[in-house]
């Protein structure tokens, strides 16, 4: 029986009245013009809310009330590194001398945003081990796809960017992986994981030859699991004169007890979103630093910050450069963030991160391992990959263990990736949660895998506490509704007369197919 | 825990990583501060600035100083939606999946389109996702951009093509605006120009429109989102695509970030647009939710055949935006723009007395470029003294225009600030 805890939220569009305002505009003293007269013809309708300060507020307020933060609970969420955004970071960043500063303006007007720049680059140097960082990249997949740049612009100063065609991925890597070679105008090569979860040296050695620009490899990979190859695997990649990409998203398991500089790795992306507790956002913004060697220096994205003598400049003189991948410096204000967070642990403390992250993620792991065993029976890193495959006799997965979960309190993990585990849950508590949260969240999975047995239904219709159930996400493709409209029409898909049904059916059963193996 | 475990020290659990990697002692890193040392290291950094609340900005060039209420800050500093996952899972993301469904209503409203995504990185990098988009539809790899288009967006378009081997050709323009069409022809996989431009000057969308379907190209509109609460927007102008920064709608200058890519386009091409969207659905029991949606375009599910690698976005600068929008509605939106058109044609009288020419024949919206008898950069320079930060010199990035500054008047310019400006720029120019 479900229990509605709101009532159900309009849209702003649905409130208000008109001629109402929800804010006290600056006051314009200048003589009034001929509007006209002056830009040409204007627009007649607008349809934007009408609604006063309170009532927009409250709509916002009441948003919050059915949306989960890392404040409301835990995230146990796999490769996402939910760990705890300091509020510090949020006053710092808010400082004036950072936020009312304009990126165009004089270099000689911003020493202080030069500072925060260069140090945090220092920082990051010295902690993933590489020679050089960029801020530039503004999410983890532009960091990804910037290293790839660094990578084609090496091969074409060398006269192989024609021949050296692929990039090669294991099975178990992040969506964002190929997508990015693809916008490099790579093509992608699969390599395997072997039974240990491990990459599959034998298969590498199959597809590794002079064609290859790199690999992309996530260490500890996605499984959680640190590759002992690394620097074998490097070397095999070296040897052909290709280069090796780290996949950063798993630094947490790194940060002051190894360093990917050391590995082997050419370049590496690190997201400063998960590693280095910049807020999520809700999906942003992220913050895609990247690291290489010096070989891949000349080839930075431009304007490099830098030393000159004891003065810190923008150098763009630069004539290998891959160019600009975005408008100005990067995510100044999460780098901001960032280096309020690394000052806050500072040498003393930072091997604290990957510690405690590791043995979070084991303690977990050997909580549940009579309920959910691992994928690969050995001590993870900093998240642990275990198999809801047993209850699928129960006419269970692993979806329906993270759905009932929501009722417990607590927001799912990582379903479905990496893709080669059936049935997986990855889970990464992070160093930020205290034993008895872990406990609890064990508690509550072991609790679910029991009634997986004995009351599976109870999974089947979970969850049943929030303020909608499952949804169905085959009718949100069929009938596509991606924003309001006056009339109260939606716009139909594809543009047809029958709102886009002949297209929709055959989206519809794709998703279907899909909707029903994801969460 | 270690006893659960089965070890007996944290080092045991790291024994898969081989001992010649293993950090040895300490990072070389500074030491640690306390919370109250590090806002004191913090402030004492940001004070080294030349701040813009102490400053008077009249530069813009793609980042404005317009006036943020102080909602915004209230309701995106919420823990719920500051520390929130991507939502991934629905049901307990209705929050933030209803304010993007919000958000992508009013982003498509204010550009006149069909539809609009959850947001992209900034607008330089959705004008490149934009152009990629057309090669895609077109099968063409010549991307036709004016020179009029912010520098910046154009070396990002740039790098963008270079990467996936388009070919980008440069439209000239004359008197501050696209004059040369040559080069879109059937080669051409779109036209891209910006609206206002770079200069702020207002061109008339219908003739690139025109061009670019007389060469059954695509028509990509970079657009400046306030302009566009006053101006005829570009989906009235049959723009296929229509993207911009979003930085004016809420968000600090920052120094250039986390900014807000904007993209909005017809309804046919929404299958292949990049980014997240969010559609409304019901659950299995009728009630009204909204989920992400037409997820088979994204990257980890389509992986390299994904329509972009976009995954993080900025949703919470999306939240500002709608936040902003909402806050000032239709009424204030429009009222933001009229302000700006006021401020700017004051400055324009003012700052022409005062000894300015200004270069471009074209109707402006809330920039426009000044001719100076002496060299920009030390006008500049010498203004900064008065806290007055003068605008952009374009000698660096138009040679022709060396002896030209791009002046920027935002609704929060007043009367006062822009006759100092006027007063102190004559003093410079005697």
């Amino acid at each position: 029986m479900r229990t509605k805890k709101v009532a159900e939220p309009k849209l702003i569009f649905e409130k208000g009245r008109s001629g109402r305002i929800g804010c006290n505009l600056p006051v314009c003293d200048t003589p009034e013009v001929d509007i006209n007269a002056v830009v040409g013809e204007t627009r007649e309708q607008l349809f934007l809310p009408e609604v006063g300060e309170l009532e927009m507020l409250r709509h916002f307020t009441h948003l919050s009330h059915v949306n989960y933060g890392i404040e409301t609970g835990f995230y146990p969420l796999g490769s996402c590194t939910m760990k705890y955004n300091p509020k510090i970071n949020e006053r710092t960043a808010a400082l004036p001398g950072f936020a009312a500063t304009h990126p165009m303006q004089p270099e000689s007007t911003v020493p202080g945003n030069l500072e925060i720049l260069y140090r945090v680059q220092e920082i990051l140097k010295e902690v993933t081990g590489f020679d050089d960082i960029s801020l530039q990249p503004v999410a983890g997949a532009h960091g990804e796809m910037t290293c790839l740049m660094l990578m084609k612009a090496y091969h074409e100063s060398r006269g192989e960017g024609e021949k050296r065609k692929y990039i090669l991925i294991p099975d178990s890597a992040h969506g964002t992986n190929p997508a990015s070679a693809a916008r490099c105008g790579y093509q992608v090569k699969s390599i395997g994981t072997d039974a240990a979860g491990n990459t599959d040296l034998a298969s590498l050695e199959k597809v590794l030859d002079e064609e290859v620009a790199g690999l992309m490899l996530t260490n500890p990979s996605t499984l959680g699991l640190f590759e002992p190859n690394i620097e074998k695997i490097c070397k095999m990649l070296h040897d052909v004169g290709a280069l090796v990409f780290c996949d950063g998203a798993n630094m947490n398991a790194m940060v002051g007890t190894t360093r990917p500089g050391d590995h082997g790795f050419d370049c590496m992306h690190l997201n400063l979103h998960k590693t280095f507790s910049t807020p999520h956002g809700g999906g942003g913004p992220g913050c895609g630093a990247i690291g290489l060697k010096k070989h891949l220096e000349p080839f930075l994205p431009v304007p490099v910050v830098r030393k000159d003598g004891e003065k810190l400049i923008l150098d763009y003189r630069r004539p290998q450069s891959i160019g600009r991948v975005s408008s100005f410096f990067g995510q100044f204000l999460m780098e901001v963030r960032a280096y309020t967070y690394l000052m806050a642990y500072g040498k003393e403390r930072i091997a604290d991160i990957s510690r405690h992250a590791v043995l979070n993620a084991n303690y977990v792991q050997a909580r549940l391992k009579d309920v959910l065993p691992q994928a690969h029976p050995r001590p993870c890193m900093h998240e642990c990959v275990l198999t809801a495959q047993q209850y699928k006799k129960n006419g269970i997965r692993a979806l329906d263990i993270s759905k009932r979960l929501i009722d417990y309190g607590f927001h799912p993990p990582t379903n479905y990736f990496p893709l080669i585990v059936p049935e997986c849950l990855m889970i990464e508590p992070t160093e930020t949660e205290a034993k008895e949260t872990l406990d609890e969240f064990c508690d509550a999975l072991i609790a679910i895998c029991r009634e997986a047995v004995e009351d599976p239904d109870v999974l089947h219709n979970a969850p049943t506490t929030q303020i909608v159930g499952r949804l169905d996400e085959t009718a949100a493709v069929k009938n596509l509704d991606v924003r309001w409209r006056p009339s109260g029409d939606v716009v139909a898909a594809a543009g047809d007369p029958d709102g886009g049904r002949g297209l929709a059916v055959a989206e519809g059963i794709e998703s279907e197919r899909m909707a029903s193996t994801r969460g | 825990m270690l006893a659960t475990i089965g070890a007996k020290t944290i080092d045991e659990l790291f024994r898969d990583i081989p001992e010649n990697l293993r950090v040895k002692g300490q990072l070389n890193i500074p030491s640690f501060l306390d919370e109250a040392r590090l806002y004191g290291h913090l402030s004492e950094l940001s004070r080294r600035n030349a701040n813009l609340v102490k400053t008077v900005c009249f530069l813009g060039a793609g980042i404005y100083d317009r006036y943020v209420p102080a909602s915004v800050a209230a309701v995106i500093s919420r823990g719920e939606f500051l520390t929130a996952y991507t939502p991934y899972q629905p049901e307990l993301s209705q929050g933030y999946l209803q304010s993007i469904y919000e958000f992508q209503t009013m982003v498509a409203e204010l550009y006149g389109m069909d539809i609009a995504n959850a947001s992209m990185y900034d607008g330089a990098t959705s004008m490149a996702e934009a152009a990629i988009l057309s090669h895609g539809v077109k099968g063409r790899t010549k991307i036709c951009v004016s020179g009029a288009v912010h520098p910046h967006y154009r070396q990002v378009l740039d790098t963008y093509c270079w990467s996936v081997g388009l070919d980008v050709h440069t439209l000239s323009t004359e008197d501050g605006a696209t004059a040369n069409f040559d080069g879109v022809d059937q080669e051409a996989a779109c036209v891209v120009v910006q609206y206002p431009n770079f200069f702020g000057t207002i061109e008339d969308l219908g003739i690139a429109r025109d061009k670019a379907r007389a060469a059954g190209a695509m028509f990509i509109v970079v657009a400046d989102p306030i302009a566009c609460g006053l101006l005829k927007p570009p989906g009235e102008f049959d723009a296929d695509i229509v993207v911009g920064e979003g930085q004016p709608l809420g968000i600090a200058m920052g120094f250039g970030g986390p900014l807000l890519g904007l993209f909005a386009c017809k309804k046919e091409f929404v299958r292949r647009i990049p980014g997240r969207i969010v559609g409304r659905t019901t659950d299995h029991d009728g009630n009204p939710g909204y989920v992400m949606t037409l997820r088979t375009r994204e990257q980890d599910i389509k992986r390299e055949k994904a329509t972009s690698n976009i995954c993080t976005n900025e949703a919470l600068m999306a939240l500002a935006a709608t936040v902003y929008m909402e806050a000032l509605g239709k009424n204030g939106i429009r009222s933001v723009a009229e302000s700006t058109v006021r401020n700017t044609q004051y400055a324009i009288k003012k700052l022409t007395e005062a000894g300015a020419k200004l270069r471009f024949a074209g109707k402006v919206f809330g920039e426009f470029v000044i001719e100076l008898p002496k060299d920009p950069l030390e006008v500049q320079t010498a203004l900064l003294e008065h806290h007055i930060l003068a605008g952009l010199p374009l000698g660096p990035y138009y040679s022709e225009l060396k002896n030209c500054m791009l002046v920027a008047v935002t609704e929060t310019r007043t009367k006062e600030q822009i006759n100092d400006y006027a007063a102190k720029l004559a003093e410079v120019l005697r």
